[in-house]
């Protein structure tokens, strides 16, 4: 009969036993999970059971990693999402949300742009670290990703993105992510996209300060290859800050429209 | 002229820096544009604006 172990299709004799199998094919395994529950005693399979076996802080392969991505996504997206290669224009609030959501997803490259350092002040809303403070928010982040998921391969560029070098940063990306906080950033960026990398789409956002309702932000398609994530009307300023809710909202719609442009999905 | 999806009444030869202005944007924080084509910033004090035009602006603020 067939069950699933780790993720991955799996032949076992009929009466065969949880443990049995651990014994056999991973001796060093620590728990044992069967259909979503941690066992302590041994029982007996059943078809199409669901069975994990972990050692606890190792690393798993490439291929099991892999095998927990596809059985997760349906093989067809998760191939498509394997190959894409993501470019993100700044590591705040945003950026790191979306690197984050987009390794989980096990997505095949991201190039990551930010000049900047991780301040105490970032905390509040960006994913780095008490550990991170000082460290250029693009290696800080190289090292979020890689504990988060090994296999990603990760391009790092400490540059300040205006019109001279965003065509050439961006030019082997499949799709561009605005995630900057300065609205002439994020204009320039736009507008430089729109201009000379007419084909690449890009998924940019503007609103998404406070603690207003979650239900404003909103993703729109404003032209062909050209997505704003957010409520359009909420602006980081003093007595409206960022909080970590609202951004990473936002953040996420920016990474869903990236998901979904991979798959194909052209409209929001 | 159509303006974001409304009617707007400017005289014919306004520039897109004049609309920007008469809109209270800045012409840092926008994308122009006009007919479908995007305007390059450069442009805004030259290009001029026919009562014909469907002009659609973005405007983008702080936070991130």
């Amino acid at each position: 009969m067939q069950i699933f172990l780790n993720e991955k299709a799996f032949s076992v004799e009929e009466g065969e036993t949880t443990f049995a199998i651990r014994d056999n094919v991973k001796p060093d395994a620590d728990i044992v999970v069967l259909n979503g529950f941690i066992i302590k005693e041994d029982t007996s399979l059943k078809e199409g059971d669901k069975m994990t076996l972990i050692k606890r802080g190792e690393t798993p392969t490439n291929d099991e990693l892999e095998g927990l991505l596809v059985a997760r996504h349906t093989p067809g997206v998760h191939e498509k999402v394997k190959k894409a290669t993501v470019g993100i224009a700044g590591l705040g609030g945003l950026g790191s949300n979306i690197a984050i959501s987009l390794a989980r997803i096990g997505i095949g490259k991201l190039i990551l742009i930010d000049f900047d350092v991780v301040e105490p002040s970032n905390l509040n809303r960006q994913q780095y670290f008490v550990k991170h403070i000082g460290m250029l928010k693009t290696e800080a982040l190289r090292e979020i990703l890689r504990d988060i998921n090994p296999f990603v391969k990760v391009e790092t560029r400490n540059v300040y993105l205006d019109g001279s070098n965003i065509e050439e940063s961006f030019k082997e990306v499949d799709i561009i992510v605005e995630a900057f906080d300065n609205p002439k950033c994020k204009a320039e960026l736009v507008n430089t996209v729109l201009h000379k990398l007419p084909e690449k789409p890009i998924v940019a956002a503007s609103g998404m300060a406070g603690y207003f309702s979650n239900n404003m932000i909103a993703t729109k398609k404003i032209k062909d290859k050209f997505y704003l994530v957010g409520d359009g009307i909420s602006e980081a300023k003093p007595g409206c800050g960022l909080m970590a809710p609202r951004v990473a909202i936002a953040a996420n719609h920016q990474a869903n429209t990236v998901l979904r442009l991979i798959v194909g999905e052209e409209e929001v | 002229m159509i303006v974001n999806g409304k009617e707007k009444n400017l005289p014919q030869g306004t520039t897109v820096l004049a609309l920007l202005k008469e809109l209270g944007l800045n012409q840092d924080t926008v994308v122009v544009e006009v007919n479908l084509e995007i305007i390059d910033k450069s442009k805004y004090q030259e290009v001029q604006l026919d009562q014909r035009d469907n002009i659609e602006i973005v405007g983008f603020i702080g936070g991130g």
